[in-house]
C-alpha cells in the first residue's frame, strides 16, 4: 500500500454536500411539468372562489349560507379569501398535490431508472429519503403558500381590505390580520407532514410512480370518509385529516390551541411513524429498477 | 491527481495494493425472492488495469452480478469486494472511484444533457462543486455531446442518450469503469468512437468492467473476459487463453474438393465437412505442411490452405454448447 496511491484517492467530503444535494433536490421537483401544473392550479382555486363570490353579491345581497368556513365574511373583507381559500383546499386539494410529489419521489425516479444512478453516484440511502422528505415538506408550504398569495391578491383585487372580526368577535388591525393569516398559512402547511410520510413511505413499496402517487391519494379520500363515520369516533383522533381544521382557531381571540397542538402531535407522529418504515424498507430494498 | 489534501480516514481505506483484484466475489450468491436462483456461487476476480469482458446470454445474471458489486442489490450468500472493500457496506467509500452505466442510461427528460450531469454530479457527496461546471464540460466533451447539451434529453437518440450516460460515468477520474452494454444504440461510428475511448481509459490506468453481448466487441477491447451462463461462470482468464482454448479450423480452397476430402481424411483431419470448393476440418497432430504435401502429390489443385484461427465466439459456443443470444 504505497503512499501516493492513498493520498491519490482521496476526496474529500464538504460538509455542505448535503444542502447540495438539496438544492438539486428542489431544482429538479420544481422544474417538472408535473410540480408547476399542480401549483397552477391550486393558484386557480381562490381565483374561482373570488369570482364566484363577487358575481354572487354583486346585487349587494350577502353570499348564501354553506360553503367552506369564513365564506360570508369575503365581501366585507378580502383578507377573508386567504381563510376560505385554505379551508377550501386543505380536504383535497393540497393534500392531493402532496400526495402525488410524495408518492412520485422514490417510485417515480425508480420508474425512470435514475434511481439506480444516484444511488451508485452514491448519494447514500438515507440520505436521499431524507433530502426526499425535506424536499416534499418544502413543497407542501410552497403549495399553501400559492394558494395564500394567490387568496390575498385576488382578494384585494376583488374586495375591500382593512381591520377585520375574529370569530370571538373582536376586532384586529388588518396587520395583525395578515400575520394571523400567515400563521394559518404555517399550520395548514404543517397539517400536510402526514401524508407526505405516508405518500414517502408508500413511495418506497413500489416502482411505479402513477402506483403510489394514486395509493396515497386513495388513502387520503379512504381516511376522508372514514373520518366522517360516527361509529369509528374511537379511531378518528389518530386520522391525519381530523384535525385539519383546527387552524380556524387561529382566528379566535385569544387563540384556542388545544386541537391545534393536538394537530401537530398527531402529524408527528406520523412523520415519525411513516418516516421510519419509509427509511426501514428504503435502506434494505433491493434495487432491481 | 492534484488534489493533494490531508487524507481522511474513510477515503483512505480505498487503495489498489500491488497486485490486488479490483473486483473479488467469493462465492457471490442471489437468490430472489421468487426462490428463483440469478447468482449461484461465483468466484470472479477481476485484475487491477484489466478490461475486462464479462460475457454471457440474457438472463445468465449478469445484471444481478453488477447490481451487487454496485451495492443496489444485498447477496444471499457470499462476499464481493470492489477496490479491496466489502460492498454492499463501503459504498460511500468505494463509489466515488467507480463510475457506472447500469442496464443503459436513465435520465430526466425534462432537463437538459447539462443540467441532468450536473443533478448526478450534486448527488456525489465526493464531487467538488466549484469545478461542477467545468468536469461536466470536459465528460460532454469526451464523448462528443458538446453541441447538443443544451437540448432536452428527452430528445435525444437512444444514442445521444447512451453517449451521456457514459458522460454520467466520467465525471471524475475514476478508478473503475463498469460499463454494461455501452455501444448500445450506437452506429458503426459510434461504436468505434466508444472502443477508442475506452482504450484510452485504460491506458491511463483505469480498470474497465464490461459486459457486452457483442463479442467481436469483447475481442476487440478486452484484456480478460469471463463468461456467466444461468447463474455461474463458466470460465475466466486472459483473451488469449480463453480463444486458445478453442482450436482452430483448417480451411482448404480447391476445385477438386472431393479428392480433397478424401486426402484429408487419410491424414489424420477430423470432421471433415465439405461446402462448394471449401474443405474444412480440424487440423491433425502432425506437421500441416506434411499434409499441404500430401493434398499436392495426390493431384489435388489447392487455391488456399489456412488455419483459422478460432474466435471468442467460437470458445463461448464450445463452453455452452450453446449460440450466444439463446436466454438461459
Amino acid at each position: 500500500m504505497s503512499r501516493a496511491e492513498v493520498v491519490e484517492s482521496v476526496r474529500p467530503v464538504s460538509p455542505l454536500w448535503t444542502f447540495g444535494l438539496l438544492r438539486s433536490e428542489l431544482t429538479t421537483t420544481f422544474r417538472r411539468w408535473r410540480t408547476l401544473a399542480l401549483l397552477a392550479v391550486l393558484a386557480a382555486v381562490p381565483v374561482l372562489v373570488g369570482i364566484a363570490v363577487k358575481m354572487e353579491t354583486s346585487d349587494g345581497s350577502s353570499p348564501g349560507g354553506g360553503g367552506p368556513a369564513f365564506i360570508s365574511q369575503i365581501t366585507n373583507n378580502g383578507l377573508f379569501l386567504v381563510f376560505t381559500a385554505l379551508a377550501a383546499t386543505l380536504p383535497f386539494f393540497l393534500p392531493m398535490a402532496i400526495g402525488v410529489v410524495a408518492g412520485d419521489a422514490i417510485a417515480g425516479e425508480a420508474n425512470a431508472g435514475t434511481l439506480r444512478y444516484l444511488l451508485v453516484a452514491p448519494a447514500g440511502r438515507s440520505r436521499l429519503l431524507l433530502t426526499k422528505y425535506a424536499t416534499v415538506v418544502i413543497f407542501c408550504l410552497a403549495a399553501t403558500l400559492v394558494v395564500a398569495v394567490s387568496a390575498l391578491t385576488v382578494g384585494a383585487l376583488l374586495f375591500p381590505l382593512g381591520d377585520l372580526t375574529t370569530i370571538s368577535g373582536t376586532q384586529i388591525s388588518f396587520a395583525e390580520g395578515l400575520g394571523r393569516a400567515l400563521l394559518i398559512a404555517l399550520a395548514v402547511a404543517a397539517s400536510l407532514i402526514g401524508v407526505a410520510a405516508l405518500g414517502l413511505f408508500v413511495s418506497t413499496l413500489t416502482g411505479s410512480g402513477i402506483a403510489a402517487m394514486a395509493t396515497t391519494v386513495g388513502l387520503l379520500i379512504t381516511v376522508q370518509i372514514l373520518d366522517q363515520i360516527p361509529q369509528l369516533h374511537a379511531l378518528q383522533p389518530y386520522f391525519f385529516s381530523h384535525y385539519w381544521l383546527s387552524f380556524a382557531d387561529l382566528m379566535r381571540e385569544p387563540v384556542y390551541w388545544d386541537d391545534l397542538t393536538k394537530n401537530l402531535g398527531l402529524q408527528a407522529l406520523y412523520a415519525v411513524v411513516f418516516g421510519s418504515a419509509a427509511w426501514a424498507r428504503f435502506t434494505t430494498k433491493d434495487i432491481t429498477a | 491527481m492534484g488534489e493533494l489534501s490531508a487524507a481522511e480516514p474513510e477515503h483512505s481505506e480505498v487503495r489498489a495494493e500491488a497486485g490486488e483484484p479490483v473486483i473479488a466475489t467469493r462465492a457471490l450468491t442471489k437468490r430472489y425472492r421468487g426462490g428463483q436462483l440469478a447468482v449461484d456461487g461465483l468466484d470472479l476476480t477481476v485484475p487491477a488495469g484489466s478490461v475486462f469482458g464479462f460475457l454471457g446470454p440474457n438472463g445468465s445474471g449478469k445484471t444481478t452480478t453488477i447490481r451487487m458489486l454496485m451495492g443496489l442489490i444485498e447477496p444471499t450468500a457470499g462476499t464481493a469486494r470492489v477496490l479491496g472493500q466489502p460492498m454492499p457496506r463501503a459504498t460511500r467509500a468505494v463509489l466515488p472511484h467507480v463510475g457506472a452505466l447500469i442496464e443503459g442510461p436513465a435520465l430526466y427528460g425534462f432537463l437538459s444533457g447539462r443540467d441532468n450531469l450536473i443533478r448526478y454530479d450534486s448527488a456525489d457527496p465526493a464531487a467538488d462543486p466549484r469545478t461542477r461546471k467545468a468536469r461536466v464540460a470536459a465528460a460532454l466533451d469526451r464523448v462528443g455531446l458538446t453541441a447538443a447539451a443544451g437540448k432536452k434529453a428527452k430528445a435525444y437518440s437512444l444514442g445521444m442518450k447512451q453517449r451521456l450516460g457514459l458522460a454520467a460515468a466520467l465525471l471524475q477520474p475514476r478508478r473503475l469503469l463498469v460499463l454494461d452494454e455501452p455501444t448500445n444504440g450506437l452506429d458503426p461510428q459510434g461504436m468505434r468512437e466508444i472502443r477508442t475511448l475506452i482504450r484510452e481509459l485504460a491506458s491511463d490506468g483505469t480498470t474497465v468492467f464490461l459486459s457486452s453481448h457483442l463479442l467481436d466487441e469483447i475481442e476487440q477491447v478486452c484484456t480478460h473476459a469471463a463468461v456467466m451462463t444461468q447463474g455461474r461462470l463458466i470460465t475466466q482468464g486472459p483473451v488469449a487463453e480463453l480463444s486458445a482454448g478453442a482450436r482452430g479450423r483448417l480451411v482448404v480452397t480447391t476445385p477438386d474438393p472431393a479428392e480433397a476430402a478424401r486426402v484429408l481424411k487419410e491424414q489424420g483431419v477430423g470432421d471433415v465437412v465439405v461446402t462448394d470448393d471449401r474443405v474444412t476440418g480440424e487440423p491433425p497432430e502432425s506437421d500441416l505442411a506434411d499434409v499441404n504435401t500430401a493434398l499436392v502429390t495426390a493431384g489435388v489443385r489447392v487455391r488456399g490452405f489456412t488455419v483459422e484461427r478460432a474466435s471468442l465466439e467460437d470458445a463461448f459456443v464450445a463452453l455452452t454448447g450453446e449460440g450466444f443470444d439463446v436466454a438461459g
